[in-house]
């Protein structure tokens, strides 16, 4: 078949809504753009697992200790559904491992921010995990299948991942005061950079107008920090809490709420590797890596000696 | 040795429950068939998601092109006569 004639079924697929399956013909674009993206997204899954594991061991209970472990194991298993979708395009893992831990690729920026308090637990699962399911929702309708089917397994856990965060919220805003002035202060704290979470505005997104055309992206970011907007400003509301922009207001013309200009200086450093605990992130990433090498060799090392032992009694 | 590469890719099935086919869910790189499983169970199957799993090394899946498609099902396309369809039966028989 022809480039030509392949180009066109490929498109034709897009435009009838059948997802592009790891075998088919695709784009050399399509192929690096999605292994860009979701390994960017598995990524923001592992490295995402730090700032909350800070607090593990100092949960003020049982209930939320459970939690909190079950929610950082679960994004553990985010990060390898994703490793696992990026590897059906031939890329394999470890080269994705290696860039991330080379400073080459990257990662969500939230990320890159510390965990004070344990409001910022609270904070956490109900903003930066809410803001993931804003952009992961429309991920399940993604063109490419196995980014899709990975996103579905995903959606369907990240829903405890909010609620148990809100909880953690609402909790502390009901205590004394000085637990609801932490809650606010996480809040404060964590508002602005979940805001950035859905990159740069349409204007300056690079990459939307083709991931749009390619049915990669399904909503521009623009479109959905609004709607993580309205739905989560009420949520503060409720339980008491303010939020740290003085022009954020509902417009009842729009229908929608008027927010705040965003510090995108602030974002652009974080993404160049200057926030907070960028450099503190990636080596705890390298050091997990080299510290759990041991392991690997010797589980490398057993699984051969026992393959050796049954072709000796095979032959 | 101590690079992941050394660790083959696995495809893993799941059974969610009796009576159901295995079903593709994903892979992942274990040293072993055993190791696979173990894995499995921790990445698949947090939430009662499975009652049984499969793992196969990736290498020896093998797969039809999706290019001959067309020339791999076309065949069954005029067959019409392999569906009960294709048959003339009186109303008055009713369901058969
Ligand atoms: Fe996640
Ligand atoms: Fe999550």
């Amino acid at each position: 078949m022809s480039e030509e004639q392949l180009q066109r079924d490929f498109q034709s697929k897009l435009d009838a809504e059948i997802r592009i399956e790891p075998k088919d013909w695709m784009p050399d674009d399509y192929r690096k753009t999605l292994i860009r993206q979701i390994s960017q997204h598995a990524h923001s899954e592992i490295v995402g697992m730090l700032p909350e594991g800070n607090w593990i061991t100092r949960a003020p209970s049982l209930r939320r200790k459970v939690a909190l472990i079950a929610k950082v194991q679960d994004e553990a298993g985010h990060g390898l559904y994703l490793y696992s979708a990026m590897e059906t395009l031939g890329e394999p893992r470890s080269k994705a491992i290696d860039d991330l831990h080379s400073g080459k690729a990257k990662y969500s920026s939230i990320f890159n921010y510390p965990t004070l308090t344990w409001a910022d637990m609270g904070a956490i699962g109900w903003l930066v995990d809410g803001a993931a399911i804003q952009n992961q929702v429309p991920l399940c309708r993604t063109s490419y299948g196995p980014y899709a089917r990975a996103m579905v397994r995903v959606c369907k856990e990240e829903s405890f991942h909010q609620r148990q965060g809100y909880e953690i919220m609402m909790e502390l805003a009901k205590g004394t005061p000085a637990q609801k002035a932490m809650a606010q202060d996480a809040l404060n704290r964590w508002w602005w950079p979940s805001l950035m979470m859905f990159g740069p505005p349409d204007k300056d997104s690079k990459h939307t107008a083709q991931s749009m055309a390619w049915k990669i992206k399904r909503h521009t970011n623009d479109e959905l920090r609004q709607a993580f907007v309205d739905k989560t400003v009420p949520q503060g509301e409720f339980i008491g809490l303010t939020f740290p922009d003085k022009d954020l207001k509902w417009n009842e013309e729009k229908g929608h709420y008027d927010f705040g200009d965003i510090n995108w200086d602030e974002f652009y450093n974080v993404i160049k590797g200057n926030g907070p605990c960028n450099k503190e992130r990636i080596k705890a990433r390298r050091a997990a890596k080299e510290n759990g090498a041991w392991v690997r060799d010797a589980a490398a090392a057993y699984a051969k000696k026992k393959q050796n032992k049954s072709t000796e009694k095979a032959a | 040795m101590s690079n992941t590469n050394d660790w083959p890719l696995w495809e893993v099935f799941i059974r969610s429950k009796q009576g159901l086919n295995h079903k593709h869910v994903g892979s992942l790189h274990a040293p072993d068939a055993e190791m696979a499983i173990k894995n499995a169970r921790d990445v698949y199957t947090r939430r009662m998601e499975g009652i049984s799993i499969w793992v196969v090394e990736s290498v020896h899946m093998h797969a039809s092109s999706p290019l001959e498609g067309e020339e791999l099902y076309e065949p069954a396309n005029d067959k019409i006569y392999r569906h009960p369809t294709f048959y003339d039966i009186p109303e008055e028989i009713g369901h058969m």
